[in-house]
């Protein structure tokens, strides 16, 4: 009786699942810790109405922005001390065990997944939010509390990715949990449980932004902007969302798929009963191969703004370069096999897949030229986004050219799963889309706290990132051609990996830092503020996000403006036109409200509970999330209006200023 | 007119387009994850474990049934949406019930169907084709009680209150969902059914 109750309410959660070794203590300590020292602070410095009013029920993008980047670093904090410790294992080479192999296996896990999913997605979700209403000249996205319910679910994905350094273990079954391992039969604990519905969850809500994104490029540009004087960084947007619209869906279907096999003793994915797990590799490629392009493109859409503004000239060849990411927003659906042309689908079918791999690498290649040509003549100024874009142009080209290498089928045979793979992606992941981000980060940083970064400290971060990462990922390219395989957590010493895997190691190191470095650049600037005032154009911007009052206003625009060309405003900043005296109009912004943030946590609450196997909480905690989604759909007054006046008197003080 | 009340109707028609998009937008998304579980289900096929295939299986005049329910429903749906355009609300109310009264016959005949297999010994544990059946079947069974939660939802808003625009509205979205789900239908009826029972 006892125990038939206890399973019902805790499921299979016992308390010694409490328990961790050593590492993962420590860790789940500190985060831990760190919550609740915040939580007193909040306390105590009576904050929490505060936090509650301004942040948490806040429906305003640029608000969830912040969090969204807020989140983000954390994360990559967390990952990056997944990677040191994966690296000191394999510099040790297996001599000296720092990590035993169940919990090597779970840290390269994390460390994949939480990178994808919830720093680099995270980046790309914050810079949407922060930018993109500002630069097509709109107020708001189009769903603004749907905004709020994909942020609360991308922050319950996170918390549920982090809960097993507290209580039970993570998967053990890589980034993209292949089965038959991530089945049942080989993998029966809460691991991959934990993958999948930290996933689930944060996908869903990446699913609801790129469709809110979507519509907001589609129907909110200002008067004037047609799609061909958009801002590249609009357009690599548009194609991101494209390409979440199409690809998330498969992921909710494929992930769901095999929580039924788990959870149903369904026969998807296993390898009796009729299963076939390479159905799910070719699923959750057709996603993933596209999710690498809605990471990269938002980056090519960065550099694009950042190259064009520091060099002081019209980004070179727009329209090829609109082509280009439409091509490649296209193509990038058309060649997920080239994950396992070793699966033996047949010469022709690799041949096909092999040759669309090598058509895509083109309109990038265009990309890379038209960035180039725009520095060619321009007044280049080497500030810290220009770095990290001529770093990008380099780590990008030189990581792109081992993509092409690896497309050719009968040479992927070698390639496969090799540490050359790793380093493959990594220098487009960490070039590419995370160096898209340091750019964005620092280029628009002003814009919305008023002041600088500091330029010093960021380029020795830039410095120390460059160099600590070419350490880190050359000698893989190495090792792979040496026949060393990801995911090694000991190999033999007679092989002669081990200086190379040092070399890495430091490598990583160096990388850390840089974060360190970038970590201070930020506590610095913020205390030198006073000394750093940026004003509303700090860069000499060209498109109309740098038109607006740094830091934008609630409203963000006064009035709306009227676009005539492509970078309106470094046009009329040419242009010695007479300011007229503004119309102001009522304005209506959307109210808070706390609902977002209860599904969050209610979603947050149906994923541990099922992954645990608690029923009847999770069906409480389902129905709760129904129920919270009707009162909000049923409310019908959900704006607030600030009216001509106010409007006027703000604009006012702005003027002053 | 006043200047007020104009630029009130321009906001609300912006408010309603950009809904509508979206909408359409969420519905092109659930069809893709329907067309993996599509793709899922003819890869499956005939990978039936020893156990029993879609011909052997599948109540051809059953399903019929269930597809003109589903079919009829969708006319309902119209209708309703028609007698709001008018601003006919007993109309409008009567259709809804209508349509919630058949999409309950359908939901119940689909749990009848589900529950037969299952005490034959034939549930989503026998068999990959199995499974794939009852994940893409049993989707489309949930889209359609989420589909009677919301219009029930609606229901009970018509009765107690006043007509508005925005119920109007989201009668229009109502529309689009259900008859998105008769397509998804009429392919689940030729593609696991028809096709099924000819192997």
């Amino acid at each position: 009786m006892w125990a038939g109750i206890q399973e019902l309410v805790f499921g299979r959660l016992t308390p010694a699942d409490f328990v961790h070794d050593p590492i993962m203590a420590g860790a789940g300590i500190g985060m831990v810790g760190a919550l609740v020292l915040a939580m007193i602070a909040l306390t105590y410095f009576k904050k929490w109405k505060w936090l509650w009013k301004t942040w948490i029920t806040s429906l305003d993008p640029k608000k969830i922005g912040v969090m969204y980047l807020i989140v983000s670093v954390i994360m990559l904090l967390r990952g990056l001390a997944d990677a040191l410790l994966l690296r000191t294992q394999q510099a040790a080479g297996g001599s000296v065990e720092v990590l035993n192999a169940d919990h090597f296996q779970q840290i390269f896990s994390a460390h994949g997944t939480i990178m994808i999913f919830f720093v680099a997605m995270g980046i790309i979700f914050g810079i949407f939010n922060l930018i993109i209403p500002q630069q097509i000249g709109a107020r708001d996205v189009a769903f603004p509390f749907l905004n709020s319910v994909s942020f609360w679910l991308f922050a319950a994905g996170m918390i549920l990715i982090n809960a097993p350094l507290v209580v039970g273990e993570f998967s053990a079954a890589g980034w993209l949990a292949y089965p038959p391992l991530s089945g049942l039969q080989y993998s029966p604990g809460v691991g991959v449980d934990y993958w999948i519905w930290s996933l689930q969850i944060a996908g869903i809500g990446s699913l609801l932004s790129g469709i809110n994104f979507f519509v907001t490029i589609i129907k909110m540009r200002a008067p004037g902007m047609t799609l061909m004087k958009m801002p590249i960084f609009i357009w690599s947007a548009l194609g991101s969302t494209s390409l979440i619209m199409f690809a998330f869906p498969i992921l909710t279907a494929t992930l769901g798929m095999l929580a039924l096999d788990r959870l149903m003793g369904m026969h998807f994915f296993t390898s009796d009963m009729g299963g076939s797990p390479m159905l799910y590799i070719n699923l959750i490629w057709a996603w993933g191969h596209p999710e690498v392009y809605i990471l990269v493109l938002p980056a090519f859409g960065i550099f694009s703004e950042v190259v064009a503004t520091f060099s002081g000239k019209k980004l070179f060849g727009y329209k090829s370069m609109v082509i280009a990411l439409a091509a490649i927003t296209f193509l990038s659906f058309t060649v997920w096999l080239h994950h396992f042309f070793t699966m033996g689908a047949g010469a022709d079918v690799n041949t096909l897949f092999g040759i669309m791999t090598m058509v895509i690498a083109i309109p990038t290649g265009v990309k890379v030229f038209n960035w180039i040509f725009t520095m060619y003549r321009g007044r280049v100024r080497f500030t810290t986004p220009m770095l990290w874009f001529m770093g990008f142009i380099v780590t990008f080209t030189l990581g792109g050219l081992a993509g092409v290498a690896m497309s050719v089928p009968a040479a992927d045979f070698q390639f496969h799963n090799s540490l050359f793979l790793v380093a493959h992606f990594h220098t487009m992941i960490v070039g590419g889309v995370l160096f898209g981000a340091f750019a964005g980060f620092t280029y628009w940083f002003p814009k919305f706290t008023g002041f600088y970064l500091n330029e010093k400290l960021g380029k020795i971060a830039f410095w120390l990132w460059i160099v600590g990462f070419l350490l880190a990922f050359v000698p893989l390219y190495i090792l792979g051609f040496m026949g060393a395989t990801r995911r090694l957590d000991h190999y033999d010493p007679s092989l002669g990996w081990q200086g190379l895997f040092i070399v890495a190691g430091v490598g990583v190191m160096i990388i850390a830092a840089g974060v360190g470095f970038q970590l201070l650049q930020i506590v610095v600037s913020i205390i030198q503020r006073k000394k750093n005032r940026a004003g509303e154009d700090p860069w000499g911007g060209r498109t109309l996000e740098w038109s607006t009052a740094t830091p934008p206003a609630e409203y963000v625009y006064a009035v709306i403006p009227t676009v005539t060309e492509r970078d309106d405003f470094w046009e009329s900043k040419k242009k010695k036109h007479h300011k007229v005296a503004p119309v102001y109009e009522d304005i209506w912004l959307p109210k808070n409200s706390g609902a977002g943030a209860i599904i969050g946590l209610l979603a947050m609450i149906f994923g541990a509970a099922t992954i645990w196997h608690m029923v009847p909480l999770a069906i409480i905690s389902f129905v709760g999330i129904i129920i919270t989604l009707i009162i909000r759909l049923t409310t019908d007054d959900t704006e607030v209006k600030i009216s001509a006046a106010e409007v006027a008197k703000h604009e006012l003080k702005r003027s002053a200023v | 007119m006043s200047d007020v009340t104009l630029k009130e109707e321009v906001r609300e028609k912006e408010a309603r387009e950009k809904k509508t998009l979206g909408f359409w937008i969420y519905l092109m998304t659930d069809l893709v994850l329907f067309a993996s579980l599509f793709a899922t289900f003819a890869v499956l096929r005939t990978a039936t474990a020893g156990g029993p295939s879609g011909a052997e299986l599948f109540d051809l005049p059953f399903v019929l049934l269930e597809t003109m329910i589903l079919l009829t429903s969708s006319f309902t749906v119209g209708l309703a949406i028609l007698g709001a355009a008018r601003g006919y609300k007993k109309q409008t109310i009567f259709w809804l019930l209508a349509t919630f009264a058949l999409g309950v016959a359908f939901l119940a005949m689909e749990l009848t169907e589900f529950s037969h297999l299952a005490a034959e010994g034939f549930s989503w544990e026998r068999s990959a084709f199995l499974s794939a059946f009852f994940t893409l079947v049993g989707t489309h069974g949930l889209h359609i009680a989420v589909g009677l939660l919301w219009l029930g939802v609606m229901i009970v808003r018509l009765v107690r209150f006043k007509f508005k625009q925005t119920d109007l509205n989201r009668l229009a979205l109502f529309g689009l969902f259900w008859h998105f789900l008769d397509v998804v239908w009429i392919f689940i009826f030729s593609i696991v059914y028809l096709i099924g029972s000819m192997a």
